[in-house]
């Protein structure tokens, strides 16, 4: 093993629900949803109209401003209708699915045997070049771009998140076909980046024309935004892509089999979950079944994605395209009595003004509740303290805040992602809300660059 | 606790926009959320949140400090009696400080509290919890004698150019319960300093014994009289006159633990500052040229509030640097020029507290350079890469 990147400033949020390492079937839903709001800086015209018939890869919308970002429908079935929000901004297209399956045919191709041409056309006419995503931004790679390089996070640190290793196993061929195609893609290099703590899978160590880094820390060392800073960090004027592991085999199906097979392996997880397992669906599965007979009763939120960075969904709502798992906690609206001042054996702080350090192993089942008033920045050093970049968090936010666009150029914006800043909101005294100021950091900048 | 909450929930329309008593909806909202914590969940951004927030931050901070308030109230009445000639148990000791103490502490909360939650009513916000702890601050780093009238303007001026000004609470420059004192200190010296102020009675000089001057370590060795100063572990106790709260090392020593251990102080500073404290002690001690510059450098961390500066005045989150670096720096000079003003300059035996404001306006510009040279790093490895 070659160096291993020490992380060492982060958390590792102890709740309870991890999903125990069991793949079930999930029953077919009744709708599935394809989300504009998946995607930043969408800007969504539609496709497909309520009443058309779409195939599994039809697509359903794309992208005005980026039309070679195409979304494909799921499945095969009906458009059965197309929900709007505020503005009449497009939120989800809806699908009711056939019985019998029909996938568009893109056609096979060994990637390897292919030209760059040939890969981004297959790539994006399929809609799955959605799955490929730059920084800076996070928004929908650009196929005329060059990127330096192309990062694979193999493991997932956030919290109760899925384990990537045991949900890919058997899938080397696939992947290798996916790695295969992305290397056509970057003069670069591709880098994927394991979890040194433990052996991984060999879908991930047998793959060829990849460098592998490792890495070892808590969350957020498995996020991808941490480790391109660690082995390639973003500069002005830089671009880099990254993918997702469960989306490159997505990839290496289509080239394998000609269609898009939107079949994934999620986890679902949480507090309130009777039995956290692993399912296997289909993208963009309405969580209906999943959570009908196996959540507590009580009043749940449902998210989709994880407790950090996930999207909060109803009991119905449909999983989101990146997401590998579903985590359902409890609401936390409810006054309480006193709260700040209780002794609280029971509940978790990073902070030891809670007698819950007392029992440094223990597991927490964490609610919604934001526990206390936003307040101005008084407490200094507590960001820091969970992120692992060379980057000033507190100052780059103040930096957002006043819209000084050259100073959030200056103080590292292009490196930097929502997700990286989670933990920063978890431990907020001042409960700032920072992974949205972060967002609009990033679409000023954007809108600034472009 | 139920009816309580039906109770609130029943009065809080008056209270909302458009409600009998609108003008007085963030008094409203300190109270009720001072009962209960707000029923407010996520919306956007991460789920969960870490259970901390700034009541129980500034509650820790304030808990922190009651040692130093107690050993304060004995050692007001231990001085008091010791320059009376009188003789009493602990508690009769502990009861005439308290009887001196409690109504300066309740005049400094009284105040601030009144003007924290006018400012809130006017601006619209929430009330904020900053001055709790500035209320306990500033009774603490205050001579008992002092009139309590002086302490009711002190603590206006503290919380109203100290802090509302600059916006509140989080956007001071100035540490608001050094600003009290240093308002103090600069108006009214005769109830500030020399030797009459630090013990009860004595300003009034009767039945006052032979022989007891009522000067403090700091005074004494300003004014050459170093053989006199108490054992080191008479100032280390605190069985010293001096402001009320800040004579014992072992209680703020208390109350550092309690702040680092839970996390609410910044370690980084404390050390610092100590350092700072212990490297100028040796400077002078390498110079000496006067009996001041001879005491051991170690010795001044144990004298007058030098300990109590650096444990809960410098690490004031909101005045002190907010950078990882940045705090070294700060709280090393602030250790550095305390030492240095209290033996150099004789007008100010004190030196801890004009260290303490000279860092606090200098803070945001040692950040400013610490940032900088992150920038700069950024810079260089764009131009490396460019190359």
């Amino acid at each position: 093993m070659s160096k291993v990147h020490k992380i060492k400033r982060g958390l590792n949020i102890p709740l309870i629900g991890k999903a125990e390492k069991v793949i079930r079937n999930a029953e077919p839903a009744r709708y599935y949803g394809v989300k504009p709001i998946d995607f930043q800086g969408m800007r969504t015209k539609l496709l497909a109209w309520p009443g058309d018939r779409v195939k599994a890869g039809t697509s359903l919308f794309y992208n005005k401003l980026q039309p070679h970002v195409k979304m494909p429908s799921p499945v095969s079935g009906k458009v059965a209708e197309v929900n709007r929000g505020e503005r009449r901004k497009i939120l989800e297209v809806v699908i009711e699915p056939d019985s019998q399956m029909e996938y568009e045919d893109f056609g096979k191709g060994e990637p390897r045997d292919m030209s760059r041409d040939g890969v981004v056309d297959k790539l994006t006419k399929s809609g799955l070049w959605t799955f490929i995503r730059q920084r800076p931004y996070s928004i929908s790679a650009n196929p005329e771009d060059d990127p330096k390089a192309i990062f694979v996070s193999g493991f997932d640190t956030a919290p109760l998140a899925p384990d990537n290793d045991f949900i890919l196993k058997g899938e080397n061929e696939d992947f290798q076909r996916g790695i295969d195609a992305l290397s056509k893609l970057t003069s670069g290099k591709i880098h994927l980046n394991l979890n040194s703590d433990y052996p991984p899978s060999d879908v991930f160590t047998k793959a060829k024309g990849l460098q592998i880094n490792w890495f070892t820390g808590p969350h957020p060392a498995g996020n991808v935004g941490v480790q391109i800073n660690r082995i390639d960090p973003i500069n002005q004027g830089d671009l880099v892509w990254y993918v997702y592991p469960q989306d490159i085999i997505t990839i290496g199906r289509l080239f394998g089999k000609g269609i898009y097979d939107a079949s994934k392996v999620i986890g679902l997880t949480g507090s309130e979950v009777k039995k956290p397992i692993y399912y296997r669906l289909l993208r963009g599965a309405s969580i209906e079944n999943l959570v009908k007979d196996h959540v507590e009763p009580g009043n749940l939120r449902c998210i989709s994605g994880n407790v950090l960075t996930g999207k909060k969904i109803n009991s119905e709502g449909y999983l989101g395209f990146f997401d590998n798992q579903v985590t359902v906690i409890p609401e936390g609206n409810y006054h309480e009595f006193l709260g700040w001042a209780k002794p609280g054996f029971n509940k978790y702080s990073t902070s030891r003004t809670f007698f819950s350090w007392l029992q440094p192993k223990r597991r927490y089942r964490l609610d919604t509740n934001i526990h206390g008033g936003e307040r101005a920045y008084v407490i200094s050093g507590e960001y820091e303290k969970v992120f692992p970049m060379d980057i000033y968090p507190v100052q780059l936010i103040k930096a957002i805040m006043i819209e000084d666009i050259e100073l959030m150029e200056k103080l590292g914006i292009y490196e930097v992602d929502e997700e990286d800043f989670a933990l920063c909101e978890f431990v907020c005294t001042s409960k700032t809300p920072v992974q949205p100021i972060i967002r609009k950091g990033l679409d000023m900048m954007r809108e600034e660059m472009t | 606790m139920k009816a309580l909450r039906r109770f609130l929930d029943n009065i809080k329309p008056h209270f909302e926009k458009g409600g009998k008593f609108e003008k007085l909806q963030s008094t409203f909202e300190a109270f009720e959320t001072f009962l209960f914590v707000p029923d407010q969940v996520t919306t956007q951004g991460s789920h969960i949140r870490d259970n901390i927030d700034m009541k129980r931050t500034m509650a820790l901070v304030v808990i922190s400090l009651i040692p130093a308030l107690l050993f304060g109230m004995w050692n007001v009445g231990y001085q008091h009696y010791l320059a009376t000639g009188q003789e009493g148990s602990t508690i009769e000791l502990f009861l005439e400080g308290l009887k001196l103490v409690l109504p300066i502490v309740i005049v400094s909360y009284v105040t601030g509290l009144a003007i924290e939650f006018a400012f809130a009513q006017i601006r619209g916000h929430e009330v904020n919890e900053g001055f709790l702890v500035t209320g306990m601050l500033i009774p603490l780093v205050l001579p008992v004698d002092v009139p309590l009238w002086m302490v009711a303007v002190a603590t206006a001026f503290a919380v109203i150019i100290g802090k509302e000004v600059f916006g509140g609470t989080g956007m001071n420059i100035l540490n608001p319960a050094l600003t009290a004192r240093a308002f103090l200190f600069f108006a009214y010296p005769a109830y500030m300093s020399g030797n009459q102020v630090w013990t009860h009675g004595l300003m009034e000089g009767e039945g006052i014994v032979d022989g007891f001057s009522g000067a403090t370590p700091l005074s004494m060795a300003a004014e050459g009289n170093v053989d006199n100063i108490p054992a080191v572990s008479d100032m280390f106790f605190g069985f010293i006159p001096g402001s009320i709260g800040a004579t014992s090392v072992v209680a703020v020593l208390i109350g550092a633990f309690i702040l680092l251990f839970t996390g609410v102080g910044s370690w980084r500073i404390m050390l610092s500052t100590f350092a700072g404290g212990l490297v100028m002690g040796f400077l002078l001690n390498a110079f000496a040229v006067n009996p001041f510059m001879e005491i051991p450098a170690w010795q001044h961390l144990a004298m007058g509030g030098f300990a109590f500066g650096a444990v809960f005045m410098a690490t004031d989150p909101v005045t002190a640097a907010r950078t990882r670096k940045g705090k070294y720096i700060y709280g090393f000079l602030i250790g550095l020029l305390a030492i240095l003003i209290r033996v150099v300059n004789p007008a100010y035996p004190e030196g801890i507290m004009l260290a303490i404001l000279l860092m606090n306006v200098f803070a945001p510009l040692i950040d400013h350079y610490v940032v900088e040279s992150n920038i700069n790093k950024r810079l260089k490895r764009a131009e490396a890469q460019a190359a």
